[in-house]
C-alpha cells in the first residue's frame, strides 16, 4: 500500500437477497444489487464527500469500509487492510460516526464515555489526555465534559461523537452524515473541526451527507453514487456543470406584478409567482449579485434569498443532460 | 501560508496494541460495559433499589406457588415441600446466574433492527462480550438471593447422609447449570440475527425451562422429559444431579454416573453455542438485515 491508495476499491459489490413474503408462508426472493461494481482510490490525507440519493448505496459502501458488511464481490483494502477479514484489527485504525446513533453512554457524563474508549482500545495514558485535551479545546466541550449525554443538545452530542471517534488516532475518519439537523452554528463548528483535523494530522476523511454546504466547504473532491454505481468523481464546480443545476432566487417585491423581465437574460426564468413573491431559477455556476442589481434597478424590491440547489435535484438533472449515465 | 504549512505534522504511527487472545479480550471488555453499566445503573439509585427488590419479590412467589401447593398435599410426584426446594434451588440459582451474566443478550434482535448493532462492529473488541454485558442489570442479583435462600432452606431441613462426591455435586451443578443455560441464551441471541422477534422462542427455553426444573421430572411426561435430557440437555442442570444427591431414582432409567456429566455437556453446549453465534454474525455481515 502507498500513500495514494490509501482506501483501494476495485469493482466492489454487495448483493443482498430480498425475502418478501407475498402470501402466509409464500415468499419472493429478490436480489438487489446495492453497490454495483465501484471502484475508486483515496490517497492518504485528502477528504472526500460521498453523496447520493437516499437508498443510493452510500451507508452499503461505508459498512463494507468499516468491516461491518462483507463485499459479495470485487477487492476493497484499507490502509493495506481487507476489512472484512480483519475488522477488530482495522477497528484500531478507522474512527467512525454514525450521525444518527450515538456511540455515547446516556446517563453517564460525557468523560465517562471517553475512558472506556481509552481502556477499549488500549490508548497509551499521554496519548489518551494530549488527544482529549486537543479535541476539548477545538470542539469546546470544556463544559461538558461532566454533564450527562442525555442533558446535551443534538449539535453538543455530535461534536461529543467525533471526539469519541478520534481519540485513538485514526488514520482515517468516517462521517455519516455529520451535520443532520445541527443549527448554523453548530455546523460551522463541526467543518472547522474537520479541516484543522485535515490540515495538521492529515486525517483522510470519508463523510456522506445531505448538505451541498459540507461539501462545499470541505471537499475538493465529490463522489456520487446511485443506483449502486459511481456517476461522478471529481470537483464539486465539475458536479455543478454537469448537472447544469440551477439556484433559485426569490424575490419579494412591494406588489404584486406581472412575471419579472430581463429581456436579455435567457438564462434566467421566472418558474413560479405567488402575489408579490416570484421565484427566478438561474445558472449555479452564474453569480447572483448583477442579477439583484438588475432586479433593483427596475421592479420595487423589498427582500430577497438565495437557494442552493439540493443533491436529489443536481443528480436529477444529471440524468437528464447526459442519458447515457 | 508558510506558517500552516510548518504546524502540519504527519499523522503520528497508529497505535501499537499486542495480539491477546479473543477470550481474554471478551473477558475484559465484558468487564469493561459492565462497569459501566453499574455507574449508569448507580445514576438512579432509588429506581435499582427497587427494581431488584420487585426482582426478588416477582421470582419469589414463584416458590410460594410450590409452598401453597404443599398445603394440600404431603407429597408432590413422590417428592416432598425440601426435596423440591432443593430441585427449586439449584435450578433457580443457576438460572439467576446465567440470567445476571448473559440474561441481556435478547436485546440483539432490537439492535439488529435499529442497527445500532453496527456501533458494535467498528470496536476493537469482540461482538459477543459487548452484546452480553449490553445493559448488564444487578437487579437480578434478587433472583440469585431468592434461589440462595431457597437452596438453604432445603439443606437445613433434608436429612442427607452426606459423602464428599455429594458436597462437592452442589457447587458443580450451580456452575455447569449456569453455563447451560448461558450456552442457550448465545444460541438464542444468536438466532435473533434471523428471526429479530426470536427472543420469545429463547424465554421458552430459558425461563420456561427454570419454573420446569423446579419441579421435580416425575410430574412431567416421558416425552417432555427425554426431550430435555437429550434434545436441550436442561435436566443436567439440576434434575440430574439433585436426584444423585437425594439418593432418588432418576427418569429414564439412566445410569448413576450421569450425575456427573453436566461439565462435560456445559463444555457441549458452549462449543455449540459459539459456533451457531459465528454462524449468525456471519450471516449478519452478509445481509446486513
Amino acid at each position: 500500500m502507498d500513500d495514494m491508495d490509501f482506501i483501494e476499491l476495485d469493482g466492489v459489490e454487495k448483493v443482498f437477497d430480498v425475502r418478501r413474503k407475498t402470501g402466509f408462508m409464500r415468499r419472493e426472493r429478490r436480489e438487489v444489487r446495492a453497490v454495483d461494481g465501484i471502484s475508486f482510490r483515496v490517497p492518504r490525507g485528502e477528504m472526500v464527500g460521498y453523496i447520493g440519493p437516499n437508498g443510493a448505496g452510500k451507508s452499503t459502501t461505508i459498512k463494507m469500509l468499516t468491516g461491518i458488511l462483507t463485499p459479495s464481490g470485487g477487492r476493497l483494502r484499507v490502509a493495506g487492510i481487507d476489512p472484512s477479514r480483519e475488522r477488530t484489527k482495522l477497528a484500531h485504525r478507522i474512527g467512525v460516526v454514525f450521525g444518527q446513533r450515538t456511540t455515547l453512554w446516556w446517563d453517564l457524563p460525557l468523560r465517562d464515555s471517553y475512558r472506556l474508549m481509552h481502556r477499549m482500545y488500549r490508548i497509551p495514558d499521554s496519548r489518551y489526555r494530549e488527544n482529549l485535551d486537543r479535541c476539548v479545546e477545538l470542539l469546546d466541550l470544556g463544559a461538558l465534559l461532566e454533564v450527562p449525554v442525555r442533558q446535551l443538545s443534538l449539535g453538543q452530542r455530535m461534536r461529543g461523537d467525533i471526539a469519541a471517534a478520534l481519540l485513538h488516532d485514526p488514520e482515517v475518519l468516517y462521517l455519516d452524515e455529520p451535520t443532520i439537523g445541527l443549527d448554523v452554528i453548530s455546523k460551522a463548528k463541526v467543518r472547522e473541526f474537520l479541516r484543522d483535523l485535515n490540515a495538521e494530522r492529515s486525517t483522510t476523511v470519508l463523510l456522506t451527507t445531505h448538505d451541498l454546504t459540507d461539501i462545499e466547504q470541505l471537499c475538493k473532491r465529490v463522489m456520487v453514487i446511485d443506483h449502486g454505481r459511481l456517476v461522478y468523481d471529481g470537483a464539486l464546480a465539475g458536479l455543478h456543470e454537469v448537472g447544469e443545476s440551477e439556484r433559485t432566487l426569490v424575490v419579494d417585491l412591494e406588489r404584486e406584478l406581472p412575471p419579472i423581465e430581463l429581456g436579455s437574460e435567457p438564462s434566467v426564468r421566472v418558474v413560479k409567482v405567488e402575489g408579490p413573491r416570484q421565484w427566478l431559477a438561474f445558472p449555479a455556476s452564474a453569480s447572483a449579485a448583477p442579477l439583484v442589481a438588475r432586479i433593483a434597478a427596475g421592479y420595487p424590491l423589498v427582500d430577497l434569498s438565495v437557494r442552493e440547489p439540493d443533491i436529489e435535484s443536481v443528480i436529477a438533472k444529471m440524468y437528464v443532460s447526459d442519458p447515457a449515465l | 501560508m508558510a506558517e500552516i504549512q510548518a504546524e502540519r505534522t504527519a499523522a503520528p504511527p497508529p497505535v501499537v496494541f499486542s495480539e491477546r487472545s479473543r477470550l481474554v479480550e471478551g473477558v475484559r471488555a465484558y468487564g469493561l460495559i459492565v462497569a459501566m453499566w453499574l455507574r449508569s445503573t448507580m445514576a438512579y439509585r432509588a429506581s435499582f433499589v427497587m427494581t431488584t427488590v420487585g426482582n426478588f419479590v416477582s421470582t419469589a412467589f414463584d416458590f410460594v406457588t410450590i409452598m401453597l401447593m404443599f398445603a394440600h398435599v404431603d407429597v408432590l410426584g413422590g417428592f416432598t415441600l425440601p426435596e423440591v426446594a432443593l430441585l427449586y434451588g439449584t435450578s433457580a440459582t443457576a438460572f439467576g446466574l446465567a440470567d445476571l451474566v448473559l440474561g441481556s443478550m435478547d436485546r440483539l434482535g432490537r439492535r439488529v433492527r435499529d442497527g445500532t448493532l453496527d456501533t458494535l462492529l467498528v470496536r476493537p473488541v469482540p461482538v459477543l462480550a459487548q452484546v452480553a454485558a449490553d445493559r448488564f442489570a444487578l437487579r437480578r442479583l434478587g433472583r440469585i438471593t431468592q434461589g440462595l435462600l431457597v437452596l438453604g432452606y432445603a439443606l437445613v431441613t433434608l436429612d442427607i447422609a452426606w459423602t464428599p462426591v455429594k458436597v462437592l455435586m452442589l457447587p458443580m451443578m450451580v456452575l455447569s447449570g449456569a453455563a447451560i443455560f448461558g450456552a442457550v441464551f448465545v444460541v438464542g441471541a444468536a438466532f435473533q440475527f434471523y428471526a429479530q422477534d426470536a427472543s420469545e422462542v429463547q424465554n421458552a427455553f430459558t425461563y420456561g425451562g427454570t419454573t420446569m426444573l423446579q419441579y421435580p421430572p416425575t410430574v412431567f411426561a416421558k416425552d417432555l422429559v427425554r426431550g430435555v435430557t437429550f434434545v436441550v440437555p436442561l435436566a443436567f442442570v439440576s434434575w440430574l444431579p439433585a436426584l444423585y444427591v437425594l439418593g432418588r431414582d432418576y427418569p429414564l432409567d439412566l445410569p448413576r454416573w450421569v450425575a456427573g456429566l453436566p461439565p462435560v455437556v456445559a463444555a457441549g453446549c458452549w462449543v455449540l453455542a459459539g459456533l451457531a453465534w459465528r454462524v449468525g454474525l456471519r450471516s449478519y455481515r452478509s445481509t446486513g438485515s
